[in-house]
């Protein structure tokens, strides 16, 4: 018995090299955005960095429109997104993972290339680079991320629920609405945090797409850490913190929708 | 006809249209989707230093990649695309080796853990994934700069490792939970070293994880801009993310671009294609 604890505890040991690699390289430096938020260049606390963002109307106005651009893609990518999945994980095709993999693949070209690709043809068809075409990339980029985990849930559904429902006498939209939507809400969470926090946190693609016309928060905070030079760092680290803040809330929104969904399966 | 057999076939007949109109829906998007990549492309295939301007037919910018030498204009080819190249897959394999030695090891550890400490650092492996790259890419370079530590290919390096290990840490996870959870004491018993029974017995099992935990690390590694750009310091180090981008702000784009990305999206449609087949047979072998 004592040999087998030892063995255990020592087995334990091994994700020590981890857990210490997690506590320098992730909470230290979350920390440190907390230090650098509430301190002055000098490391004396304050916190004017906060006041000076809420009282620049560009700044809060910026963070406003980011959340905004955001949000309009996540529900553009579930409207775009949701039938896709719903049609691929319900169709029996020969190689229904065939599908899945097409929509993925695009992935894998890097992601600023394809950006650039994706102005080259707003330039061929004499579209203008405004917000249509920051909207039309941002879904572009994000929306294998809405697709996937939907595409997932529907895949893991149980058909023989649907085919209950329908000897039960459901219609065909009671049959999705009451209950292929309802089983595919855990996978819509999921999609809508995977393309909302990168939207709102995006700091590259909206340059590219508009041509440096408009400004989204991510490169508002990009802005001060590169051209602002170090005395612009601790205003950074404000934004940065809001910016965290926000992605925060979102997640923790996800991972409650999990907890639920899990009763749920349970019971 | 019956009205039976008439409904019957009006039935079917919709089934068609709706069955066909769906997989419409998907070819729309995927023609949407892939689009650009096309363009990319076809774009290939033309000279003109311009994206977008087609000057002919032309295989030049493929043999421009390959030579390193631009034979019309008479000049190299940016020789920082070709480091940009290197240093992407010299940090893509590192990262993605140590993330796969680190997170292994990790995964054993918090499986042999009790609840409450597993729960916590489950929570704090989570933060990179959850993290979007700015804010990744922030702190650490924050970090960097109250260490005093001057950024470059080490900073980087550490910058992949913290967003590459929390994944293979959840691929290696499900083998040890669906492994036997004796085997490893087992081994001890008849007479092997903890070594060996981590090599001979606890890796073989955990191998599958393994590797689509590098595979993925490898990915996100040649993937990501964010995190590389608030990492790599000012000396010059560049991966293809990010001199794109710094290529992009300049006004023009490397045209080489266009062949080297053609050919990487070329080959990596190639191998999923080979191992769609391959699952494929091995799932008819199972059938019969």
């Amino acid at each position: 018995m004592s040999k087998l604890t030892e063995i255990a505890s020592a087995r334990r040991t091994w994700a020590w090299p981890y857990v210490l690699f997690l506590v320098l390289f992730v909470v230290l430096p979350l920390l440190l955005i907390l230090y650098y938020a509430f301190t002055t260049p000098g490391g004396d606390f304050t916190i004017q960095n906060f006041i000076k963002f809420f009282h620049t109307s560009e700044a809060v106005n910026t963070l406003i429109y980011s959340m905004a651009i955001a949000f309009i893609t996540t529900v553009i990518c579930l409207l775009l997104g949701y039938p896709a999945a719903y049609i691929m994980a319900m169709a029996d095709f020969k190689t229904p993972q065939v599908m899945a993999l097409l929509f993925i693949l695009p992935m894998w070209i890097n992601f600023l290339l394809r950006t650039i690709a994706t102005v080259e043809l707003f330039n061929m068809f004499g579209l203008p680079l405004g917000e249509g075409a920051l909207l039309f990339g941002m879904c572009y980029d994000y929306l294998p991320f809405m697709i996937y985990p939907i595409y997932n849930t529907l895949q893991k559904m149980d058909r023989s629920l649907i085919e209950a429902a329908q000897d039960l006498g459901a219609s065909k939209a009671n049959v999705f609405t009451k209950v292929v939507l309802p089983l595919s809400v855990p996978g819509i969470y999921s999609g809508i945090v995977m393309v909302f926090m990168p939207t709102v946190s995006t700091f590259a693609i909206a340059e590219l797409l508009t041509h440096n016309k408009i400004t989204l928060f991510g490169s508002l905070i990009q802005r001060s850490f590169g051209e602002g030079g170090i005395a612009m760092w601790n205003y950074g680290a404000a934004l940065s913190l809001i910016m965290l803040i926000i992605i925060a809330a979102t997640s923790f929104f996800d991972q409650e929708r999990d907890h639920d969904a899990q009763k749920g399966g349970l019971l | 006809m019956s009205s039976a057999q008439l409904e019957a076939r009006r039935r079917s007949r919709q089934l068609m249209a709706k069955r066909i109109g769906g997989q419409a829906y998907l070819w729309l998007l995927l023609i949407l989707l892939y689009a650009p990549i096309l363009l990319i492309f076809i774009f290939s295939f033309t000279q003109s230093k311009v994206f977008g301007n087609w000057t002919g037919f032309t295989f030049h910018l493929y043999e421009n990649l390959f030579t390193g030498y631009d034979s019309t204009a008479q000049v190299r080819v940016d020789p920082n695309l070709y480091r940009a190249i290197f240093f992407t897959v010299v940090i893509a394999i590192g990262a993605a080796t140590i993330a796969t030695l680190l997170g292994t090891l990790a995964a054993i550890g918090l499986f042999n853990m009790r609840s409450r400490a597993r729960k916590s650092i489950t929570f704090l492996n989570s933060i990179p994934m959850i993290n979007p790259d700015i804010l990744t890419g922030i702190s650490l370079f924050l970090l960097f700069v109250f260490l005093g530590i001057s950024r470059g290919l080490g900073t980087v390096l550490i910058a992949h490792v913290v967003f590459c290990t929390p994944y293979v840490v959840l691929s290696v996870m499900p083998r040890l939970t669906q492994m036997n959870p004796n085997l490893y004491e087992a081994a001890l018993d008849l007479g092997a070293t903890p070594a060996q029974a981590l090599w001979k017995v606890m890796l073989p099992e955990l191998k599958p994880g393994m590797i689509s935990g590098f595979i993925l690390a490898l990915t996100l590694s040649i993937d990501d801009f964010g995190v590389t750009f608030f990492t790599k310091g000012s000396n010059g180090l560049e991966t293809l993310s990010t001199f794109i981008y710094a290529d992009a702000r300049k006004g023009g784009l490397t045209p080489e671009l266009r062949p080297l990305f053609s050919l990487i999206f070329l080959t990596i449609l190639v191998l999923l294609i080979i191992m769609n087949i391959r699952t494929n047979k091995q799932m008819n072998q199972n059938k019969k």
